[in-house]
């Protein structure tokens, strides 16, 4: 059989979802950002969302969110986000309001506004992408850096004496009775990406049923923050990340 | 048993060249380019071997740019 015969419309089974817009994404190749960014913009369609959705993009890598998906959105000062997502789900709330944060956004300048939002129990999505570096600034140690992990601020690697512990800001998430969903995931793998989908769905329902906050991590790579090609930057997440953030539900309610 | 015969398209101008797809390919269907390059200097994804594919989708699941396309049709 010639490739002309299968590349035809009616044996289409995969495209770039249309949410998405068509233009350059500016992050590095290999990104899991655009993984994720993919997702949502295939759950919020498929859920009939898109008049109804409103993303609030943090400050980090994914700042210019709002150039790639293309539902409503508004940027929130750095960290502020689920405030900001708490008064747009209070105002509108029909609307499914979700945060997409990264670690320095969610467990460093944003935590005050991460627990309290979610110990609320705000119908809205959190969804959590954790790299374990600052990847926009150049690559610093972030609260969530694993020990020994060498960054820009760490070139002999995280030592507990001088930079503390890594922060889980999911497991605390988990303890707040606000909270009706809790689940890490990661999008390495074709299963992993599948898995994530259907957490990111999961979430989205229980903003519309008014369940409360759901939080998703996804455990990501920053291929150029961990000086690695992609390929080995997932690699050595499966290798080191996964052993401090194991993946998998941690609340179902 | 029905086979399953697949083929995919990448958007070249999109593709950054991560390599990702590539590894993620369960047939070995799939390479960077190992010349051309596109506008933005990238190796981008093709099909090295697209008698191996089988349609599966992996490639796409993984793609963080959205650049790939894919078709499968049912041979009997």
């Amino acid at each position: 059989m010639e490739l002309k015969d299968i590349i035809k419309e009616e044996n289409k089974v995969y495209s770039k979802p249309e949410l998405l817009d068509d233009v350059h994404m500016h992050y590095c190749p290999g990104c899991s950002h655009g993984v994720v960014h993919k997702l949502i913009a295939e759950v919020v369609a498929e859920m009939g969302l898109t008049e109804k959705t409103v993303g609030i993009s943090p400050v980090g890598c994914a700042v210019f969110a709002y150039n790639y998906i293309d539902v409503d959105w508004v940027e929130a000062a750095h960290g502020r986000a689920p405030a900001v997502a708490t008064a747009i789900s209070r105002l509108w709330p029909e609307d499914v309001v979700f945060t997409y944060q990264g670690d320095g956004d969610m467990a460093a300048i944003g935590t005050a506004e991460t627990i309290h939002a979610a110990n609320r129990g705000e119908n809205i999505v959190m969804i959590f992408i954790n790299n374990a570096i600052y990847g926009m600034t150049g690559g610093q140690m972030a609260p969530t850096t694993l020990i020994g992990q060498k960054t820009a601020t760490t070139p002999y690697g995280r030592r507990v004496d001088l930079n503390g512990h890594p922060l889980e800001i999911t497991d605390i998430l988990a303890t707040l009775p606000g909270t009706c969903y809790v689940t890490r995931q990661a999008v390495h793998t074709p299963a992993g990406a599948r898995k994530t989908k259907a957490a990111i769905k999961k979430a989205f329902e229980n903003a519309l049923t008014k369940k409360g906050t759901s939080v998703v991590e996804v455990v990501s790579t920053c291929n150029s923050g961990w000086k690695l090609s992609p390929v080995k930057a997932n690699e050595w997440m499966e290798e080191n990340m996964f052993k401090h953030y194991p993946l998998g539900d941690l609340k179902v309610d | 048993m029905a086979k399953l015969k697949g083929a995919i398209t990448v958007n070249v101008e999109r593709c950054k060249g991560c390599n990702l797809c590539v590894a993620a390919c369960p047939t070995d269907t799939l390479s960077l380019q190992p010349n051309e390059v596109n506008d933005r200097g990238y190796h981008y994804a093709y099909m090295s071997n697209p008698d191996a594919c089988t349609g599966c989708c992996s490639c796409a699941w993984v793609c963080p740019d959205a650049c790939i396309e894919v078709y499968r049709v049912k041979i009997d």
